[in-house]
């Protein structure tokens, strides 16, 4: 069937922030849909609140709303763009929910548009979990058996049936609250009564735990004319009971025999076709009992996934452009695999290598949360490795994580029985290091049965990383010739260099100089969808040790640019978003781009962004031999955040020319004394500060410049073990457990200025000429790490001459540091003082809001310098001051972390960003907290329980609330300050003290909004936290600053002025 | 080694010999049990395009065959410590057991690409440390027989005919359910060309009573066993060099409905007066388009041949023939179809084992056909293949 013609305007929902569970994955297949649908000629309306996404590029649809994800929102944009039909299916959740929303308002048969990809009720039936269950049975296959309990008795009949253990699941809490696993009877029924209390409506699900049971994943396509292929079989490595987000997962299914496979095949295709799912993808799981092969139904997602993007970069085969194809008519036959050229999509890929996914978690950011895995996904990014045998993609993998391992380096454990008892809890619950622990209790000598009884984890994984670990033995303990003898089969099996080093007790550069000598390198074959049956036409590559090579490179002008890696917090989607604007400029500008990245979620590891693709770990050796390979004429560094960064220094020192700033002048930037050197020259002020370089230095740098003060290792992203400390005691235990100071590693110690403005400033220089991209005025003072404030552009309250100051202070330093490309600077603006806290030569993580804020992409300009190109041919001279406000907000995990408190401080915790756009800053920040899922009450409650010194500068947006018809409810020394100038609070008690508390009145779902700021230290935290998660859990909007406290108050009054309104950003503009 | 003198070093596993064989290289993930049992592989020397081997082991149930009969297996890794439940041995053990010479560790992505750019050729492994000499094994290689012109067929085929009654595997709690065997039972011969037995299993399955007999049994022996049908199994090797066979074939075809896989389309194809040719390097794996061009639909098939019917042989032979069924990647004949007499036949494997159960509905359209031919209809192969596309939920 060829392509709809009754179809002309199609809006695409993308999947909003980037929050666990959702991440830029939904990038990739929103990008690769909105593509695929403007080959073909449709006009594209697209929503997405995220602007860290290439998805919102101008240039990707004809129309783009970073507007808020609401049914009215769409509403609004459906009555202005009329679309034909809302394809649903490549926005994750957050489309799905929100199509299934619209339909069931009415909004999508009043303007009579047409859900294409999965019909509601498809949609509905793969999201209940009674509808799903009813069609699964009805196709005869099985899912965990569970019912529903009211009490304990009904629990115990139930168990009866469902068998122990028993997985219990409370009805109706969020983030898995209450929910729990019982072994035995004895358990079992404490734990129900327990969940019963805990759900709100005092229901329970009980359910056969699959726990141990092995868990695979089948990525399904169907076209209209119900013609079905599975793209790729995932197995997890972590048995059933881990989320399959937080799963190290495996491609392709490795421990079945072809009729268990195929009877999977058979039921995921039966399962599709049930479920209606009409054209497109999805994802469908599958426990399977290890011991007589019994399989189960899990779940399905009918849309795309994590899971399909990752079997989209694992196989070469674009589901999310399919799938966008297939929902507009075609079949699968009619579209080419781009990859052969010749042969159809038609067809189940094939893989002649193997793929090792391992997530990557940031539990350091959140010292109160378990870092237990459970059924709740709790990581934040992922790196996937690929290598001929999965020895070595599994440990390609391990150094792609970027945690510091080379490999499986020995854990740190106790000594005696204690060790052994910890190793063997590391072992059986499973928890990030894991891997480690494995490898550990085989180097002790333990069996593949006994971590098998212990971990569930498949033997054959075992057996493999048994035998890693009989190399590493072997490989210690080698004579020079053996070692020279067995290099090659270590590399083959994926050993680092570095790994290497540490077992030959040498150094990384002389395993490498002992590699090169003996011809140990490395070889690039493509990945092509085939298994090399048709020739492969894209160069997608990865590396392993073998004889043939593939890479074929070309001797045309290239560049190649260093990719982010996994995501983490602090390091996300903003810088693959810069990397993929390098490669577009660079394109456009004629050279050849050469991507390297690991991370699957990503733009730029689809094959169709650069023009060559390397998956490959981003470390020194990995990227080396690339270079050697391809001989670019530059590498870009500055956009992939970090972690391109830290290589930029070694790779320039082994000769590979590193385009735009020099790595010198990044370290005149980081090294804190050759940056003071540049300030002094300038004249430029910043807070007194020093460096200290071991506990007893940071004591007299203290002293000196006055408490409080921010203490922070050097080099770090994203705030890592940053805080502030309010005198000596609490600076010495910093300096005792956050950080390990040494002369290598720094601490610094800033004078804090408490009550300051934040101002960050994106620039660009190209050595002559200096362009400020954006100043932006964060909204939470100073204090508050930058990646979790709000910010406004233009500035908001700021006067002119302290912007003109900021403007020139930032030209200076770009000047004086000889920045080629971008520049982000932080200052402090302190009544009529503005200090400068940092300079970064390199992309920041607002690069893409800002760009989005002037219309100009920022990115691709710095690209386009760093490669020699000057400001002025570019057209890019003048500053731009958009007569709009833009407001970034920040969007936090909290809810994933149970027990985590939700306070600001200068540690960043936020995982993604939303942007609100309008002519008034109040209109354009609630659009931000809408977005942000934290939407402003236009009346009703007002909790407000603030610190005493904030009281007086809070007061006048109270009043202002208080005025607009809100009730006040306050703790007692906040009511006793609003009743002194007029306003009547009723008061409510604190926690811990007599009467209705606070948590309570929460609780009880009569607060409508939370004001709540409390002094930085640890008992007045501690105290005040059950308040905030309770806002937290019940979805109520808080506030934990003063400034967040104004600005809300501000937005209120702005939404009553006049509603919220829609507005593409061609519009905007244009 | 290959003809072309291209080495590759590895491990040897397996039985320790001098092997020569057509190298072929199949690109199915799973199923390496079915691969190394299959009868149509005699004379071939199979290389894995996937890379672990041996992870699920072996077990008795999985065997296409009552041996191997491939002379060789290449891989890149051969992994001797499964994990299946129903695994029984270790993948090196069932080989050497099987007496077939294997090799690991070389670069079978290399081996593949140079098969796939220069076609098919001869080569020869060596898993025995005293023939080792480049010259000697080139030689060796060299002065193999290639596939073309070879009966392979007799060296695979049964000695005397034999009753099948083993149904398809029961396989796994959970799973979809069966459909159940409809009544009432036919009787079948089938020809054994190198049958592999899951295609027995689906005719067991389908209320067939299955006599398999020799490739060269007689049409008169077939009549005098008074089937209701007749089947042409696959089977190794070049279609147009078995001997004997194809006047029997010819015969019966026009006294009984009759089905073909693989090396029994062929040889339909070639009893009706057509044409077969090699195939550049073949299609052998798991993840084959084959569209039905009665529905439009694809299914995605097992695959394993070298050889293919001439699309116009057929037509210039004056036999009112369709093409019912092509590989979309290149467009072969991959499905005929009589427009007068009950005879459908298929290139590629509706039994899979391994690969996808998509094609499975030509073992229902076979029963269809055979039970409206013996209630005195005048049904042809390709009346029954029209009207089934659109009924039998089949590709």
């Amino acid at each position: 069937m060829p392509k709809r013609s009754d179809l002309e305007t199609i809006l695409v929902i993308g999947a909003g922030p980037i929050v666990i569970g959702q991440a830029c994955e939904f990038d990739y297949s929103g990008s690769q849909a909105c593509k695929a649908l403007r080959e073909e000629g449709f006009r594209v309306v697209l929503l997405n609140s995220n602007p860290a996404t290439i998805m919102t590029d101008p240039e990707m649809a004809d129309r783009t709303y970073v507007e808020p994800m609401t049914v009215d929102a769409v509403e609004k944009i459906i009555a202005a763009e009329r679309p034909d039909a809302l394809l649903p299916t490549i926005g994750g959740q957050t489309a799905l929910n929100l199509a299934i929303d619209l339909s069931e308002a009415g909004v999508l048969a009043k303007y009579d548009v047409e859900l294409i990809g999965a019909g509601l009720e498809s949609i509905l039936k793969a999201e209940d979990r009674e509808l799903f269950r009813e069609a699964i049975e009805k196709i005869g296959l099985a899912v965990p058996a569970s019912g529903v309990a009211r009490s304990v008795e009904d629990a115990l009949a139930i168990v009866e049936r469902t068998g122990l253990p028993a997985i219990i699941r409370p009805s109706f809490t969020m983030g898995g609250a209450g929910g729990s696993v019982a072994y035995t009877r004895e358990e079992f029924e404490p734990l129900v009564a327990w969940a019963l209390q805990q759900s709100p409506k005092q229901q329970c699900l009980i359910e056969q735990s699959v726990l141990g049971w092995k868990e695979y994943e089948l990525e399904v396509m169907r076209d209209a004319a119900d013609n079905v292929v599975i793209i790729c079989s995932i197995e997890n490595f972590d048995a059933m009971g881990v989320h399959t987000g937080d799963s190290i997962t495996v491609a392709p299914a490795q421990t079945l025999t072809d009729r268990e496979y195929q009877e999977m095949r058979n039921a995921a295709v039966a399962i599709i076709r049930e479920i209606g799912v009409d054209t497109g993808g999805s994802n469908i799981q599958f426990g399977v009992r290890p011991d007589d092969g019994a399989i189960i139904v899990i779940e399905m997602n009918p849309r795309v996934s994590r899971s399909s993007a990752l079997a989209s970069k694992a196989t070469g085969f674009p589901i999310a452009k399919i799938a966008a194809k297939l929902a507009v008519g075609f079949t699968l036959d009619e579209i080419r695999n781009d990859i052969t050229r010749e042969t159809p999509a038609s067809f189940e890929p094939t893989i002649d290598y193997v793929v090792t996914k391992i997530p990557r978690f940031t539990f350091e950011k959140f010292p109160q949360a378990d870092d237990l895995l459970t059924t709740q996904m709790k990581s934040v990014g992922e790196a996937m490795a690929i290598g001929r045998t999965f020895k070595e993609s599994f440990q390609k993998a391990l150094r792609s994580l970027e945690i510091g391992h080379a490999g499986f380096e020995p854990p740190e454990l106790p000594a005696g029985e204690e060790g052994e008892e910890a190793l063997w809890r590391l072992v059986e619950e499973p928890r990030p290091s894991r891997p480690w622990a494995l490898a550990e209790a085989f180097r002790r000598g333990h069996g593949v049965d006994e971590l098998y009884r212990r971990s569930a984890i498949d033997p054959w994984f075992l057996r493999n990383l048994q035998e890693i670990v009989e190399m590493e033995a072997a490989l210690a303990s080698a004579d020079e010739a053996e070692r020279r003898a067995w290099l090659r089969p270590a590399k083959q099996a994926g050993f680092s260099d570095r790994r290497l080093a540490d077992l030959f007790g040498t150094s990384e550069g002389e395993v490498r100089a002992l590699r090169h000598e003996l011809g140990v390198r490395p070889v690039y074959k493509r990945v092509d969808t085939c298994g090399a049956e048709f020739e492969a036409h894209t160069p997608y590559l990865y590396s392993t040790y073998e004889d043939e090579c593939e890479a074929e490179p070309t001797d045309r002008r290239k560049i190649m640019i260093l990719g982010g890696g996994p995501n983490r917090i602090g390091q996300g989607i903003e810088f693959d978003y810069c990397c993929c604007h390098a490669v577009f400029a660079l394109r456009d500008a004629g050279f050849e781009t050469i991507m390297v990245n690991c991370n699957p979620e990503t733009v730029s590891t689809d094959y169709d962004t650069s023009d060559r693709l390397y998956f490959e770990p981003l470390t020194f050796e990995d990227v080396l031999e690339i270079v050697d390979r391809e001989k670019p004429e530059g590498v870009i560094v500055q956009f992939g955040g970090q972690t391109p960064l830290r290589l930029a220094v070694a790779l320039e020192a082994a000769g590979v020319p590193i385009l735009g700033t020099p790595p010198d002048a990044i370290d005149r930037a980081e090294d804190r004394e050759r940056f003071d050197l540049v300030l002094e020259k300038l004249g430029i002020d910043r807070p007194p500060s020093g460096i200290a370089r071991s506990p007893e230095e940071a004591a007299a740098v203290a002293e000196r410049v006055g408490y409080p003060v921010l203490v922070r290792p050097s080099y770090v992203l994203g705030g890592r073990a940053m805080e502030i400390v309010a005198d000596e005691e609490s600076l010495a235990h910093y300096m005792r457990f956050a950080v390990k100071a040494s002369p290598e590693h720094p601490v610094l110690v800033d004078r804090f200025l408490a009550d300051a403005t934040e101002v960050d400033v994106d620039a660009i220089s190209d050595g002559k000429r200096v362009v400020i991209g954006g100043v932006m005025e964060h909204i939470e003072e100073a204090g508050v790490h930058s990646g979790d404030s709000a910010c406004s552009i233009p500035p908001y309250s700021l006067s002119r001459g302290v912007i003109d100051e900021i403007l020139d202070a930032t030209r200076k330093l770009a000047l004086e540091l000889g920045v080629r490309g971008l520049m982000n600077v932080q200052y402090a603006v302190k009544g009529d003082s503005v200090y400068v806290l940092e300079v970064n030569p390199r992309a920041s993580r607002t690069v893409p809001f800002v760009s989005k804020a002037i219309g100009r992409p920022l990115a691709k300009l710095a690209a386009r310098v760093m490669a020699g190109a000057d400001l002025a041919e570019l057209g890019f001279t003048e500053e731009i001051w958009p007569r709009h406000f833009s407001v970034k907000e920040a969007v936090f995990p909290f809810v994933k972390f149970p027990g985590v408190d939700t306070v600001l401080g200068p540690e960043m915790k936020s995982t993604g960003e939303v942007m609100g756009i309008d002519s008034d800053f109040g209109r354009a920040y609630a659009k931000a907290q809408i977005e942000a899922g934290n939407a402003l009450p236009e009346r009703g409650r007002v909790l407000v329980s603030l610190r005493p010194s904030d009281r007086p500068r809070a007061l006048e947006a109270l009043r202002q609330l208080a005025e607009a018809g809100f009730e006040m409810l306050a703790t007692e020394g906040t009511a006793g300050d609003l009743a002194d100038i007029g306003i009547t609070a009723s008061v409510v008690a604190k926690v811990g003290q007599d009467g209705v508390d606070t948590v309570s009145r929460i609780e009880s779902g009569d607060v409508d909004l939370v004001f709540n700021t409390v002094q930085p230290d640890p008992q007045a935290l501690a105290d005040s936290a059950s308040m905030r998660r309770a806002a937290l859990t019940r979805g109520i909007p808080y506030f934990t600053t003063l400034a967040g406290l104004r600005a809300a108050a501000g937005a209120v009054r702005a939404m009553r002025v006049q509603s919220i309104g829609v507005r593409s950003l061609q519009e905007v503009h244009g | 080694m290959l003809a072309d003198g291209t080495v590759y070093r590895g491990s040897a596993h397996g039985a320790t010999c001098v092997a020569t064989g057509e190298v072929c290289f199949n690109t199915s993930m799973t199923g390496y049990q079915e691969i190394v049992t299959d009868p149509s592989y005699a004379g071939q020397l199979v290389v894995m395009t996937y890379t672990q081997m041996g992870n699920v082991g072996a077990n008795p149930a999985d065997d296409e065959a009552a041996g191997a009969h491939l002379r060789g297996f290449i891989v890149k890794e051969l992994f001797d410590a499964p994990s299946n439940w129903r695994s029984n041995e270790s993948l090196p053990a069932f080989l050497a057991r099987q007496g077939v010479p294997a090799i690991s560790g070389i670069d079978t992505r290399a081996l593949v690409r140079r098969i796939r750019d220069g076609g098919f050729q001869q080569g020869v492994l060596s898993t025995d440390p005293d023939w080792q000499d480049e010259d000697a094994l080139r030689e060796r290689a060299a002065a193999a027989p290639a596939l073309d012109g070879r009966d392979l067929v007799s060296t695979v085929t049964c000695d005397a005919p034999y009753a099948w009654n083993e149904p398809e595997w029961e396989g796994v709690p959970g799973q979809l359910p069966r459909p159940q065997r409809p009544d009432p039972q036919l009787r079948l011969v089938a020809y054994d060309f190198g049958v592999k037995r899951n295609i027995l299993r689906l005719l067991v399955d389908q209320g067939f009573d299955v006599t398999v007999v020799p490739a060269t049994t007689s049409a008169e022996a077939v009549r005098a066993l008074e089937p209701d049908a007749v089947f042409l199994s696959n089977g190794p090797g070049d279609p147009e060099a078995v001997a004997g066979v194809r006047e029997h074939v010819g015969a019966l075809s026009r006294e009984y409905p009759m089905f073909g896989i693989c090396l029994g389309h062929q040889i339909l194809g070639l009893s009706l007066g057509g044409r077969t040719r090699k195939l550049k390097f073949g299609h052998h794996g798991g993840n084959q388009p084959g569209m039905d061009m009665a529905s439009g639909k694809v299914a995605i098939c097992a695959e394993n041949h070298g050889y293919a019917v001439e699309a116009d042989s057929l037509r210039e032979a004056g036999e009112p023939v369709a093409i019912t069924h092509v590989n979309l990647n290149d467009d072969t004949v991959e499905g005929i179809a009589h427009e007068e007499r009950p005879l459908f036949s298929v290139q590629y494997h509706p039994e899979a084992s391994p690969g996808p159960h998509d094609a499975r509905y030509f073992f229902g359209r076979f029963r269809e056909m055979a039970l409206r031919h013996k209630a005195g209809e005048r049904v042809s192969g390709a009346a029954i293949a029209g009207a089934s596309a659109t009924t039998d939920g089949g590709a």
